[in-house]
């Protein structure tokens, strides 16, 4: 300590430091070298056992299959082996699963738009300053993003139901018959209109945020111009917020692709929401119904593959764009 | 001085690890400690409600055997958690209560113990052929004790039969007729609903007929879902579905819950643990409801099928198979354990005379129909034999989706499609396993 001291406030031009340094340094090395890794540690072992080894340990089973002989009865009858990409090909050939994309595309293609532009909408009104309310629906809006897909299913899911409905049961006192919005021609819009509501409130919060943090400033120097509200919010608002709502649509991109607590829990409420609605339902089922990990491993991988290739491609095609003006 | 560096990063990487290991060590070995004079403790997964009473008395009753209950989600449930805690190697209880189509799955699992050894030999005769089959599977291997049955009734609204002017239905050409003349009386009523939801429903429906979706044949096993028995009803059923008279919705969801309360499904073909559900899902219509023997094809010569019914079995995981044994031979066929299945968890046992001594009250919410349980107990004769194989839970996904498709087109040509298109997911999926399989 006493020889450090003054070393500190030494005179730069007799330069004691490089002495010191390396009298100083193999005992400091020993030391301070594995601190890093010291606190690094609990995060690379919750990393490794909670993240690396599980996707290792599914892309092991992806390759593996349960074979029995025989009945298949008793112990022993059953031995895990070595099948290639045997899970693979069934998974890719399997129409259900074939289906299951093509309906999550199309979700996706009714939900992201919808929920982004009601969330943008949304959240240029909050931002206008002209709403009395603001606070209250701020919070009205977020609010159903607070409600767990499962229970929001659910509350959907008896307002769907014509014979529980209170809906069916106002229209049908003015007269109107509702649609049964349960049966096959409808339900995608069923399990859209649950993700709509529950997801608008987060992505409006995001995109306010980013509203708010502009400089009021230029839209002064708009108004001075003679730029009307409308003209600001397209003119000024929406370019300076499209990095955020980049960022809103690679989350609903990643959201679309997992969809699965609102179709499982519709499902055994009517006919038309099959076991393999979604990639992720064929997972679960394949899992947990079926018993059969192996599958569900390689479709899982497959998933992750495409959900990796979309969104980050996604960012790549627009990274410049998104990016370099926050830079 | 980097290696050492290296050195000492991996030593705090497996110091952490050893600490991780050590604690899951030390619990393991306290859970499996069982001294001379301690007592040997067991766990029991079970749905069944009121089960903790039933043991109550048997751990009162046996202070050096205690068993724990566990209580479970429901049947398909607890084979997802049992089955995954077999493939880690542990985690499974001592005792479970598997349900008759789980048994074979669970066998070929691994994850249930023979207990022939353990077992007394007079057990088997407690019980009626078609249960002990479904614990042995034919073999010489006994994978549990039969626990309850779930024969199938008729289920009707006293009242509004009375009201349309309609006779009970004995075969089901009168319980067709009786959709249809409920239907012109009052457009908004049905007389059931099939449902796309219910597998175990409708393959009680088949056994009737006679079906038998799996079979053994020496190695080999036989899959016959597409039999003309099955199709038989799929047709019967898509015919009524498509004509409009028979509802094409699911069981067991809010709108059906409120369609029992207000009188819109008129009736119910359930089985014999149903006044239960009637109870829980619409208490207001108690008194109304009485009950009558499932219609038959063929007058002359009753027959039923079962939906439901569970045995209780030991897993392959239990340290003591010897005393789990000697539980669940207690509780499935000991006359005062008999009685409090009956009376406390409301099961209907599957022990015959242990039964008939348990079950002299009629269940509360059918107090005016005291011969409630001679009806169920001639069910429970007439059921013909079936066999479960050891995919039945792809069979059963199969037919969820089939015949929800089927329903949900309300076209009868679509209904023995759906037969054929469950037989077709349960071929493959045995002969990707690698099983012996014709069919």
């Amino acid at each position: 300590m006493s020889t450090r001291a003054p070393s500190l406030i030494a005179p730069a031009g007799t330069d004691p430091a490089p002495a010191l340094t390396r009298a100083t340094q193999p005992r400091y090395r020993a030391s301070n070298a594995a601190v890093p890794y010291a606190f690094l540690a609990p995060a690379i072992l919750l990393f490794v056992a909670f993240l690396a080894a599980p996707i290792f340990y599914s892309l092991y089973l992806s390759f593996r299959a349960a074979k029995v002989k025989g009945l298949g009865l008793g112990s022993g009858s059953r031995t895990e082996q070595w099948v290639g990409m045997e899970n693979y090909v069934r998974s890719v050939a399997d129409p259900e699963f074939l289906a299951s994309v093509g309906r999550v595309a199309l979700y996706g293609l009714i939900v992201v738009p919808t929920m982004l532009g009601l969330a943008l909408l949304f959240a240029l009104l909050l931002d206008s300053g002209r709403t009395r309310v603001g606070g209250f629906s701020r919070t009205a809006i977020f609010l159903p993003y607070a409600v767990p897909a499962v229970v929001a299913s659910l509350l959907w899911g008896f307002l769907y139901l014509p014979r529980v409905s209170p809906v069916v049961d106002v229209l049908g006192l003015v007269g109107v018959s509702a649609p049964n919005v349960m049966s096959s021609q409808l339900i995608m819009f069923a399990v859209a209109n649950i993700a709509v509501w529950g997801g608008t409130g987060f992505n409006m919060i995001v995109l306010y945020t980013a509203l708010k943090s502009i400089p009021s400033d230029i839209y002064e120097a708009a108004r001075l111009d003679g730029a009307s509200d409308v003209q600001i919010a397209l003119r000024i608002k929406i370019p300076i917020v499209v990095p955020s709502m980049i960022m809103t649509f690679v989350f609903s991109l990643i959201a679309t692709l997992q969809v699965f607590a609102e179709p499982m829990t519709l499902r055994p409420l009517s006919n038309t929401i099959s076991t393999t609605w979604t990639p992720l339902m064929k997972v679960y089922r394949d899992a947990f119904v079926r018993n059969d990990v192996y599958s569900a491993a390689a479709t899982s991988v497959l998933i992750a593959l495409a959900t990796f290739v979309l969104s980050f491609g996604f960012l790549k095609l627009v990274g410049s764009r998104a990016f370099n003006q926050e830079k | 001085m980097r290696s050492k560096t290296a050195a000492k990063a991996l030593a705090t990487v497996a110091a952490a690890m050893l600490l991780a290991t050590g604690c899951s060590g030390s619990s393991t070995e306290a859970s499996g400690s069982g001294g001379s004079d301690e007592p040997v403790k067991l766990t029991y997964w079970t749905w069944t409600p009121n089960m903790d009473q039933v043991v109550a008395k048997w751990n009162e009753q046996n202070p050096d055997v205690q068993v724990t209950v566990n209580k479970q989600d429901g049947g398909d449930a607890a084979v997802t958690k049992l089955l995954t805690a077999i493939k880690a190697g542990s985690g499974a209880p001592d005792i479970m209560q598997a349900e008759y189509q789980a048994v074979p799955t669970l066998v070929a699992a691994d994850a249930l113990a023979d207990i022939s050894e353990e077992l007394d030999g007079d057990v088997a005769d407690k019980f009626p052929e078609s249960a002990w089959e479904a614990v042995t599977l034919g073999s010489d291997a006994v994978y549990g004790v039969p626990q309850d049955s779930g024969p199938m009734m008729f289920f009707y609204r006293a009242d509004l039969f009375e009201q349309y002017g309609i006779e009970v239905p004995t075969t089901w050409d009168e319980y067709a007729e009786a959709a249809r003349k409920i239907k012109a009386a009052d457009p908004s009523k049905f007389l059931g609903t099939f449902s796309a939801a219910d597998p175990g429903w409708f393959t009680g429906l088949s056994q009737q007929v006679g079906a038998s979706w799996w079979g053994v044949d020496g190695d080999t096993w036989q899959v016959d879902v597409d039999s003309e028995a099955t199709k038989k009803v799929a047709s019967y059923w898509g015919g009524l579905v498509e004509e409009g008279v028979i509802d094409n919705t699911p069981m067991y969801t809010p709108e059906w819950n409120a369609a029992l309360n207000d009188g819109t499904q008129v009736a119910w073909l359930g089985a014999v643990w149903g006044p239960g559900v009637l109870e829980g899902n619409a208490e207001s219509t108690k008194g109304k409801w009485k009950v009558a023997p499932l219609p038959n094809w063929d007058a002359a010569t009753p027959a039923n099928g079962n939906w439901g019914g569970s045995a209780t079995s030991v897993t392959s995981q239990s340290k003591h198979p010897e005393a789990a044994t000697e539980f669940i031979t207690w509780l499935n066929t000991d006359p005062e354990a008999v009685k409090l299945l009956a009376g406390t968890a409301n099961v209907y046992p599957a022990a015959t005379d242990a039964r008939a001594n348990a079950l002299t009250e009629p269940p509360a919410f059918f107090a005016d129909q005291p011969d409630f349980y001679d009806i169920a107990a001639e069910a429970a004769e007439a059921a013909n034999p079936f066999t479960y194989g050891p995919n039945v839970n792809v069979a059963y996904s199969a037919y969820k989706d089939a015949f929800g498709k089927a329903a949900e087109a309300k076209s009868a040509a679509e209904f023995p499609k759906a037969v054929e298109a469950v037989q077709e997911t349960t071929v493959e999926d045995m002969q990707n396993s690698g099983f012996n399989v014709e069919g």
